[in-house]
């Protein structure tokens, strides 16, 4: 997988994680993927939700001690 | 894309946690690329108070009734456990341990996000507000304002 930009939102509560999301995906191009990293324990169903409502796809969501990965890719 | 979808949201309330719920709303909704307005009426028109001295020039109730409302969103009183004034003062102790943004910062991200802050003239000439003490960059309106935007909004809240 070719990650464009990563965003490091660890220690970020709601409704940071998806705001900051958001603005990054902003700053890609369609079909550029992004990795958000998140440590809030919401995120997994803030990110599944939002990427399906505004036409990304979530290509892959995994979760390690606590630490939250996705990869989005820009619709 | 289709067509933006709209959030309404009236903040009615003029306590710290029940406007934190309005703008962790109306900020999340804005990253799903909602056009927002949140309409400030009665207590929530504190919300958007500075917290500065300033001497508009008010009548005698006026001045009264801006004593006895908070000045701000930082001196908003809870709505449950304010234990005069330690209540606030812990869950802001709490808040800072788990990451979760003030109120004050939660308003300036909105801005930040073009979220519409419009306050209600109304009731700012109820309780003597006047423009200049409220946040810059804020709109004014009345209902009408609020129903224009509301009769299509896909979220409509009253907090």
């Amino acid at each position: 997988m070719n990650i464009t930009k990563t965003l490091d939102a660890k220690g970020l509560a709601c409704p940071m994680p998806i705001v900051r999301t958001k603005k990054a995906i902003d700053e890609v191009n369609p079909g550029e993927v992004l990795e958000v990293v998140a440590t809030d324990a919401g995120a997994k169903s803030d990110l599944t939700a939002w990427t399906n409502s505004s036409g990304h796809e979530l290509l892959e969501a995994k979760e390690e001690d606590g630490v939250y990965t996705f990869y989005v890719q820009k619709g | 894309m289709s067509e933006q979808k709209k959030t309404n949201i009236i903040l009615f309330s003029g306590d710290y946690d029940r406007a934190m719920a309005a703008y962790i709303i109306a900020n999340g909704a804005a990253a799903y690329d909602h056009k927002v307005t949140i309409f400030h009426t009665f207590w929530g028109l504190n919300a958007l108070r500075k917290d500065e001295k300033l001497r508009p020039s008010k009548t005698f109730m006026e001045k009264m009734f801006g004593k006895m409302m908070p000045k701000g969103a930082e001196n908003l009183p809870l709505s449950k456990m304010q234990y005069a004034g330690m209540g606030p003062k812990m869950i802001k102790n709490v808040m800072k341990k788990h990451n979760a943004m003030p109120l004050d910062d939660l308003i300036s991200m909105a801005q930040e996000q073009e979220i519409t802050l419009l306050a209600c003239t109304m009731t700012m000439d109820l309780l003597g507000l006047k423009e200049e003490e409220l946040l810059d960059d804020i709109e004014y309106g009345g209902v009408a304002a609020y129903i224009a935007e509301g009769e299509d909004g896909a979220i409509n809240l009253f907090i």
